[in-house]
């Protein structure tokens, strides 16, 4: 799967994608930023507060409990600013 | 005709309300424009987005505003990248038969825009950057377009 961060979630991860294959035991979005939580130092961090990020899976707004799929098109992001 | 844009580019409200004027039965143009605030503090505003979502969350909402009204063209450009206080940031123009539906339908797309649409906004004051916080208020504005 491939996962896409934006804005302050990009930079204090230092990179702006990524590609991995889907970790055993994720079945849903809120599980794979868990997973990524896990990771530690920056990871750790972006992931710490759910209330601070937003998902998207297959360029589509969705909850935590989203089921996601080896080869989905993942974002995580802040709540949006345009306008 | 419906027109989604993300540009680096300015855009030219007059063409692009001409543009609009030729979709139909057009007796109303409404538009909105959004534009970088002159604070004093600030210097710059850089816009990211999410290429590829953010023209289908668009392009889903303007498809709602013409199932919801009878609308004949609509037009939403965004720009993207650095942007100095007093340039144009967005750009959400309807054309209809009649005022009240164009109105309507230009806040109804502008009220999906801001709550939405993957766009993030960096500030830069004082020489120091800083990622826009969402308002809550963005969100509170889509719950009157709600049919239950």
């Amino acid at each position: 799967m491939t996962i896409l961060y934006f804005a302050w979630v990009r930079q204090q991860l230092g990179r702006g994608e990524e590609t991995i294959d889907l970790p055993a035991g994720v079945k849903t979005i809120g599980d794979l930023a868990n997973h990524l939580r896990q990771r530690g130092g920056a990871f750790g961090e972006a992931f710490s507060d759910r209330k601070r990020i937003r998902a998207a899976v297959n360029q589509e707004h969705v909850p935590w409990d989203a089921a996601v799929h080896a080869e989905d098109e993942v974002a995580f992001f802040p709540p949006v600013t345009g306008g | 005709m419906n027109t989604i844009r993300i540009q680096t580019d300015d855009f030219d409200v007059n063409a692009e309300i001409a543009k609009l004027k030729t979709s139909g039965d057009v007796g109303a143009v409404v538009t909105f424009t959004g534009a970088v605030r002159r604070d004093a503090d600030i210097q710059s505003m850089t816009l990211e987005h999410y290429a590829g979502m953010t023209e289908r969350e668009i392009a889903r909402h303007m498809t709602e505003a013409c199932s919801r009204w009878p609308i004949a063209g609509a037009t939403v450009i965004h720009r993207i990248g650095k942007l100095a206080p007093g340039e144009n940031i967005v750009l959400v123009a309807v054309a209809s038969s009649h005022r009240q539906m164009a109105f309507a339908a230009a806040e109804f797309l502008m009220d999906y825009l801001k709550a939405r649409a993957p766009f993030w906004k960096l500030e830069e004051r004082n020489a120091a950057s800083r990622w826009v916080e969402a308002r809550n208020v963005d969100d509170d504005g889509l719950s009157r377009w709600r049919e239950d």
